[in-house]
Parts: C-alpha cells; sequence; structure tokens
C-alpha cells in the first residue's frame, strides 16, 4: 500500500506489521505523554525530585543522550572536515541519531524546568557566568543546525523527490552540508563542554568540581572528548541493532571498522585523560576541600568504588582496547561488546556527575541521601526513547538513510 | 556607601549566630516563616519538599552519656559572597533570578525572573534554597495575614532566605525620608534575629565596626580570610564560598562539625 514512498530496490515488511510495531512503541510513547502532561499541568511534585535532589533522573538522561548523539557531530566533523570519505555510508543515520538525541535533550529540558513558559528567560534575562546559558543557546543553534542536516535526507523520499524544487534544495544542501557540519562541529563542541562544566565549576560540590584551565573546569574538556569517543559507539551499537532486526546488512565493514578505530583511540586518550583527572582530584582537589577519595564512594547503599572502576575499566579501558586493535574490530560479538561497554561507561559518567554529585553529603553533620525516580520521571525518560524508534523506523522504511543497504543484500 | 564612618567601604549585611546560647526553640524558624509568607504544602511529611527557610539542625559529638553533648545550629541562607561576589548560586544561574548586590552584601532572588531550572539548588552546599514543588497552601482565613511586603511565591520557582530585605527597604525609605542616606545598627534587624528569646543571633554590617557583629568576629582584621575571634568559625570555610553568617562556639567539636576536617587537621580557633 505504501510501496510508492519506500526507496527503490529495497525490501521492507508488510504495512500490517509495520501499523503494529508503531502501534506498540506509540503506546509507550503516550504513557510518556500523559506523565509529562502531568508535569506540566500539576507540576514537578510529580516527580522524587527533592530539594536534596533538584537535579536528578532527567538530567542525567538529558547529559547521556547529547553524550551519545555526539556521533553526529563527531561522524560529520571527520567526514566534511577531515575527508574520510568511507564514511558516507554512515554519516545519514549518525545525522539520524543526533537529530533524535538533541531533539530528546530539548524536550526533556521543556519538562524539566518548574516554569516551563518563562523557558525563553534564559535567552532573555541571558547570564553569561553560567554554563547552562552557554548549554541553552548551542543545543538550540545545533538542533537547528541538525534540522538542516537531516532536511535533505527526508526531501530524498522517492516521492518528494519527484518535486524538482525538493529535488534541487536537497541538491544543493548536500553541496553546501561541509558548512553545516563545520557550524555542528564548533557549537557541539561548545556545548559538550558546557555540560560538563555544569557540574564542574559547582564549587560547594567536591565531588563535581573540578580544577581548570581559564575559565573552564577540566570537565568542559573531557565531556567534550567523551561526547566525540562514544558517540560513534552509540552509532555502532544501533547499527548493529537495527541491522539485527531487520535481519540486513547495512554498513559496509569498511566503514564499520574505520568509524570504530576511530573511536577506539578517542576512548584510549579520553580515559588516560579522565584518569590523571580522577588521580588529581582524589589527591589535590578532593583533600583540600576536607574529603578523601574514599568519602566519595563509602556509608551509602549504591555508590562504591565499583562505580568508579565500571566508568574507567569497564566502560573505558576495555573498549579501548578491543577498538584500536585489528583482531577486536574484526571479531563481531568483540566489536559488538566494546560499544556496548563504552555506552554503559559514558552513560555512568553523566550518572554520577548528575545523581552522585547530589547524594553525597557536604556539610559534615548531613548525610547520604538517596532517591528513587517516581513513574512519571521513569515514563518521561522512557518518551524519548519510544520517540527515537518511531523516527528510526519511519527513517529506515521509507528514506534512504543506508546507501548500502541495497548493494550489500542484492 | 556608609559615609557615617568617613569611608567608602559597601555594606556588607551579615549574621553572627551563637551556638553556645542557642537552645534550639525554633522560634526562628516560626518567626521566619511568618514573615516571610512562607508556605505550607498539604502534607508535610516529606521534609525534603519542605520549604524552611530558616533550618535548624541537631548536632550530636556521638559520645555516650555523661559525656554526651549537642548543639543546635540555625541555617540561614549563607548570603556567600564567593568569588568576587560569585557565590555558588549566583554564578550559575542562567537568567540572571539570583544576584550579589555590592550594595549589601545580600544575595536576592528575584522570583518573577525564575523558571525553575533548579541549577542553583545544586550549586548550593547549605541546601539553603528551596523549590515550590507545591502550590502554596495558607490555613483558611490565613491568606488574609500575610505580609504585603514579601512576594508571595508560585509553585515551580526557587526560594529562599533573604535576611529579610524588605525590612531593608522599609528602613532605607524611612532614613531617606528623613534626609539620612544611612541607617543605624538597630532599624535593620532580620525577624529571625528579633524572635531569638535568649539572643543567640545579632545581625547588622559586618563592614561597620560600631556593629556588633563586625566587632564579634572582627573580619577586617582576619589573617586569610579568617575571622579574628578564636571562636568564630564559618560553615565548609574551605570550599570558598565565603559565607557572611558566622558562627560562635567554645566547644571544639562543634567548630570541627563547622567543616570537613581531615583526620589530624588541627582545629580552626583556640583549644579548649
Amino acid at each position: 500500500m505504501d510501496s510508492a514512498l519506500i526507496p527503490q530496490g529495497v525490501k521492507r515488511c508488510s504495512l500490517g506489521k509495520f501499523a503494529l510495531f508503531i502501534g506498540i512503541v506509540g503506546a509507550v510513547l503516550l504513557w510518556g505523554v500523559y506523565a509529562m502532561l502531568l508535569c506540566w499541568l500539576k507540576g514537578l511534585n510529580q516527580t522524587n525530585m527533592n530539594d536534596y535532589y533538584g537535579f536528578a533522573l532527567w538530567i542525567w538522561a538529558d547529559l547521556a543522550v547529547i553524550a551519545l548523539g555526539g556521533g553526529a557531530f563527531f561522524t560529520g566533523f571527520l567526514r566534511y572536515i577531515v575527508g574520510k570519505d568511507e564514511l558516507k555510508n554512515i554519516i545519514n543515520y549518525a545525522v539520524l541519531i543526533g537529530f533524535i538525541c538533541y531533539s530528546s535533550a530539548l524536550l526533556i529540558l521543556a519538562i524539566d524546568i518548574g516554569q516551563p513558559l518563562r523557558g525563553w528567560f534564559i535567552f532573555w534575562h541571558a547570564n553569561v557566568h553560567s554554563m547552562l546559558t552557554e548549554v541553552a543557546f548551542c543545543l538550540s543553534c545545533y538542533f537547528a543546525v541538525l534540522s538542516i542536516e537531516y532536511l535533505p535526507l527526508v526531501l530524498e523520499n522517492r516521492q518528494l523527490n519527484k518535486v524538482p524544487f525538493f529535488h534541487n534544495l536537497a541538491h544543493n544542501m548536500h553541496e553546501v552540508m561541509a558548512v553545516f557540519a563545520a557550524t555542528g562541529a564548533f557549537l557541539s563542541f561548545f556545548h559538550q563542554g558546557s555540560l560538563g562544566g555544569v557540574s564542574g565549576v559547582l564549587f560547594g560540590r567536591p565531588f563535581g568540581f573540578r580544577e581548570g584551565a581559564f575559565i573552564w573546569p577540566w570537565t568542559f574538556f573531557l565531556f567534550t572528548w567523551s561526547a566525540a569517543a562514544y558517540g560513534p559507539c552509540f552509532t555502532l551499537m544501533l547499527t548493529r541493532l537495527i541491522e539485527k532486526v531487520t535481519g540486513k546488512r547495512l554498513v559496509g565493514d569498511k566503514c564499520v571498522d574505520l568509524l570504530a578505530k576511530i573511536s577506539g583511540w578517542m576512548i584510549l586518550t579520553y580515559i588516560i585523560a579522565k584518569i590523571a583527572d580522577t588521580l588529581y582530584w582524589a589527591w589535590v582537589t578532593a583533600p583540600e576541600a576536607g574529603f578523601t577519595l574514599m568519602d566519595f564512594y563509602s556509608n551509602n547503599p549504591v555508590y562504591g568504588i565499583w562505580i568508579l572502576v565500571l566508568e574507567i575499566v569497564i566502560g573505558g579501558i576495555v573498549p579501548a582496547l578491543i577498538l584500536v586493535t585489528r583482531k577486536g574490530r574484526k571479531s563481531s560479538f568483540l566489536l559488538v561488546t566494546a560499544v556496548i561497554c563504552g555506552v554503559i561507561g559514558v552513560s555512568v559518567n553523566r550518572w554520577v556527575m548528575v545523581l552522585q554529585v547530589m547524594a553525597m553529603p557536604v556539610m559534615p553533620f548531613d548525610t547520604w541521601a538517596m532517591y528513587y525516580p517516581s513513574w512519571q520521571e521513569v515514563a518521561t525518560t522512557i518518551l524519548p526513547v519510544a520517540y527515537g524508534v518511531i523516527l528510526v523506523a519511519l527513517s529506515y522504511r521509507y528514506l534512504p538513510v543506508f546507501p548500502q543497504e541495497k548493494e550489500l543484500n542484492s | 556607601m556608609n559615609k557615617s564612618r568617613g569611608q567608602s567601604q559597601p555594606k556588607k549585611y551579615g549574621m553572627v549566630i551563637d551556638l553556645d546560647k542557642c537552645t534550639g526553640c525554633g522560634s526562628c524558624m516560626v518567626a521566619c516563616m511568618a514573615e516571610n509568607n512562607v508556605p505550607f504544602k498539604k502534607d508535610e511529611t516529606n521534609k525534603r519538599d519542605s520549604i524552611t527557610w530558616m533550618k535548624v539542625y541537631r548536632l550530636t559529638n556521638g559520645k555516650p552519656f555523661p559525656d554526651h553533648d549537642i548543639c543546635y545550629l540555625p541555617r540561614p541562607c549563607m548570603h556567600c559572597e564567593g568569588h568576587n561576589g560569585h557565590s555558588p548560586c549566583v554564578s550559575v544561574c542562567p537568567a540572571t533570578a539570583t544576584d550579589y548586590s555590592n550594595e549589601t552584601g545580600i544575595v536576592s532572588q528575584i522570583y518573577t525572573r525564575c523558571f525553575g531550572c533548579r541549577y542553583c539548588m545544586a550549586a548550593c552546599p547549605y541546601h539553603a534554597r528551596y523549590f515550590n514543588w507545591w502550590d502554596p497552601v495558607w490555613p483558611a482565613g490565613m491568606e488574609e495575614m500575610l505580609s504585603p511586603d514579601v512576594s508571595v511565591r508560585m509553585r515551580g520557582i526557587v526560594e529562599k532566605c533573604s535576611f529579610c530585605f524588605h525590612r531593608y527597604q522599609r528602613a532605607m525609605d524611612k532614613a531617606h525620608l528623613e534626609g539620612r542616606r544611612d541607617l543605624e545598627e538597630a532599624e535593620y534587624q532580620t525577624s529571625c534575629t528579633q524572635a531569638c528569646p535568649v539572643g543567640a543571633i545579632t545581625f547588622g554590617d559586618l563592614n561597620n565596626p560600631e556593629h556588633k557583629v563586625h566587632q564579634l568576629v572582627k573580619p577586617d582584621n582576619a589573617h586569610s580570610g579568617r575571622p579574628q575571634a578564636p571562636n568564630a568559625f564559618r560553615l565548609l570555610e574551605r570550599l570558598g564560598t565565603n559565607p557572611k553568617v558566622y558562627y560562635l562556639s567554645d566547644r571544639e567539636w562543634v567548630r570541627r562539625a563547622g567543616d570537613n576536617y581531615l583526620k589530624g587537621e588541627g582545629t580552626i580557633g583556640a583549644k579548649h
């Protein structure tokens, strides 16, 4: 029934099966929308956040999706600025993932603020000293850039592309895409960094606080580096996932190998910097604030030293070592293991920088504050996932997301 | 500017709380709530989303009887000076909804500009900032007793102790009408200071040598930012928040409870 919309030369499941799939995911989406409306209409009392946990599950999700969506800006940078032509086979998908992640991040922020109708104050009364101001400006601008990068893909739909104006527009946009890729890389560099700065500048919170260079704490640079390193892992993980679901090969080995190799070296260099940062923090920054390393990882039921090991060893050293070796990249099992470990590693990093910072007692007579999210928080955090699944499904079905699909499955 | 002293030093309003006098009666908390229209919520059982601009902590030395000792520590907003006025909350607010006044040293909160991102709450190590998770609730009839000088805050924004700034404005208005540009010490006092039955709280201009708060801590003569008075300390002083609330106690364990002392570190102040 919708065969006229499906790209030529590729096969898709029946419309009925597709509609059933979208219907199931759509139900999850509606659950999230209901929770979102509760938060907007009744207020943030629908959450389990409190005066100790002003930043909680949402902000973690926000930071995590932005880091994971970093594959878009970094792959674009490699493809258009550095000139890694092989990555043209995955750039569309990377842009799609980035678009989903960034639109989700904006949605989460819109739910998170207590007075959503006043959200524009951040632009109107902007405080140039605040990292959040920089985040808001760069996030909005970069989302616009991602929309511009995603638009030509939509215009390449078989039917839309028959319209001469759309055809020419898409063609011309491709011609100037390097400009947008460069703009996106610039914007993304700063807002990934300022997200790192969000906790890094909290000089009243020794767990998050970092010394820095000029006006930036080290977390500024670590967040940018980690997004560039781990973002491609997420793109590769979702590529493998969609290949598994569809039962087709979608991206060639050469392209996957190149992106995995670059990601591996980025993770390796990042994790060295992260270890150095952790050591300086443990030996200098924390003692100056009156803490030892183990003060951050003891006397509470959740945050043990295991979380630091999980982040650095399992989520950093292991994927780095796998991805920098040819043998590791050639083995499908090891490759998938590495990218999953990488995604876990960066998510744990964002988790501790949001949740553990708030849980840790700073006043000597205070105690660890534990928190668990309400169903409304969980639903609104799953909402972007459902939205992403739907957008990927629609894009895969009707747009030429994977240019190699026809060739690899013929 | 305080011209009565013949110098151009700005005012720096602050508080000194004598912990050896405080009995933990909670009068300061009640006075603060009444004075500043601090709202209730229907269910006050969850104290982690209750609003208490002034909160009294109960500290113990952890020793068994007969050596057991307790101390009550009232905690208003510290009105941190931070690094050159960059207090933890002020520097992070994306919409300039909170500001440090160079004229008074008070950290203000502009309710009509706050949109509830709560970054300031994350930045404050004292938990002195509160979010309005709920619509404010007033027991029947009480809404008619609210102070007309203080804004009632709505759901979805952050609020905190203002050192009863409306009292400063009222006193300044009166002084201006009388042709004065400066205030006497008693003309501007916070509600908690007035309510304290044992006189544990003292409020005034830390920069003014004539004010009692200055005499109690003598911060101007301090070396390396430390108050000269041996029994004076500030909460989490080493973090660099530079609070304007000083505490006094002759008990060493209380002074140690004010900051995160590492094992073997000597306590600031005199030894007892």
